[in-house]
């Protein structure tokens, strides 16, 4: 966990993109579940910060 | 080398063809080649996608065009992700690729298994097996809607002589509960020579040898399948996950042509009503913020599949 947290203060890709990615997933699960009409509203805005994210940290080194 | 060795080795090496050719240099003649190539991305991808971004921020009509429209900020995507039809049409397409993917990845790996086991006339059976994945949508649409009749349906007879059911008393299209599972039918029959090929050819690439010093440190043939095959096939399964995906994601012509989303919208994916909002209500900024809505889930999602695939080729 500390290395998580120290790669992030750091800008590494690694966990950076993590995040990212979980930001994706959560996005689109939100999207297309079946449970709350909210989620699927707000899915959009983290489905494009997860993306944008992930493009900009990609960039990050490793 | 030393620098007198050095300088000959310099002097002897002939001057790059492009500077001999009217003074161009070898940068300049690859630009010359990539350029048509780059030009034709930005008019053919980047331009379209740009001024769709454009215009998700307008209420743009596309059979209006004396009109000029108007900047609506974001109230056409506020409209879309408040829209319970839309989040309808949103589960109806997970539903279906969700079941698609699952179906196609199952079988498609269990027949390349089967056809990789080296048996008489098994080159033959691959290419009967392929032979869906040639044929027209269209033409598959049609031909599985006459399958589906109740009367004359060969589906429902044989659904029927299976579990002693009346065959016209279901209809596979026609019914709320049956139509997405006709349509995942469908697709899943089309498709899955595709995945089975990507994952013949994940089979053939691994060497005989591995499984030869898997037999000599008596690894049991189930051992052998979870610790050897599953892996070494995985990045072609995954690729061909990828590309499954996003082609469900956008499927159009098969449904259309089965269902036309109905009954009702059970089968109404997003793509089917993208094109209704696009140019039967003709509703172009509406149906642009819609169409940026999906590009950036696929996109998303394609990115953290690619760096998974490439984790798994890495191992």
């Amino acid at each position: 966990m500390s290395n998580f947290l120290n790669g992030l203060m750091k800008f590494r890709r690694g966990p950076w993109e993590a995040v990212a990615t979980v930001l994706i997933a959560i996005g689109v699960f939100m999207l297309m579940q079946p449970f709350a009409l909210w989620l699927f509203t707000y899915s959009f805005i983290v489905t494009l910060v997860g993306t944008v994210m992930f493009i900009i940290v990609s960039h990050f080194p490793e | 080398m030393s620098d007198r060795a050095l300088d000959r080795v310099a002097a002897a090496t002939p001057q790059p063809v492009a500077r001999k050719i009217k003074g161009l240099s070898d940068r300049a003649i690859a630009w010359i080649f990539v350029a048509p190539t780059i030009f034709l991305l930005l008019a053919i991808n980047i331009f379209p996608l740009i001024w769709t971004i454009r215009l998700s921020f307008t209420n743009y009509r596309a059979n209006r065009l004396n009109r000029e429209p108007e900047f609506v900020g974001l109230r056409n995507y506020e409209r879309i992700l408040t829209d319970s039809d839309i989040w309808l049409n949103m589960q109806a397409t997970a539903h279906f690729l969700f079941w698609t993917i699952f179906f196609q990845v199952l079988i498609g790996f269990t027949l390349a298994w089967l056809i990789n086991k080296k048996f008489k006339g098994n080159d033959l059976w691959t290419t009967i097996i392929v032979l869906p994945m040639m044929l027209s949508p269209a033409v598959v649409g049609n031909f599985w809607k006459f399958l589906y009749q109740p009367q004359i349906g060969l589906f429902n007879y044989i659904v029927g002589f299976l579990t002693g059911k009346d065959p016209s008393s279901f209809e596979m299209l026609g019914q709320v509960d049956l139509a997405p599972w006709a349509i995942v039918i469908v697709d899943t029959w089309m498709w899955t020579p595709f995945v089975m090929l990507i994952c013949l050819a994940g089979l053939r690439s691994i060497p005989d040898y591995i499984y030869e010093a898997a037999e000599i440190d008596r690894a049991s043939k189930l051992r052998q399948f979870f610790t050897i095959t599953v892996p070494m096939v995985l990045p072609f399964l995954m690729l061909a996950v990828l590309f499954r995906g996003i082609e469900n994601f956008k499927m159009f012509d098969l449904v259309v042509q089965l269902t036309g989303g109905g009954p009702g919208s059970v089968t109404e994916l997003t793509s089917i009503n993208l094109k209704r909002e696009a140019f039967e209500k003709w509703r172009t900024g509406y149906a642009s913020a819609y169409a940026i809505i999906l590009f950036v889930t696929v996109f998303g999602l394609a990115s953290i599949y690619v760096k998974a695939l490439n984790k798994v080729k890495e191992r």
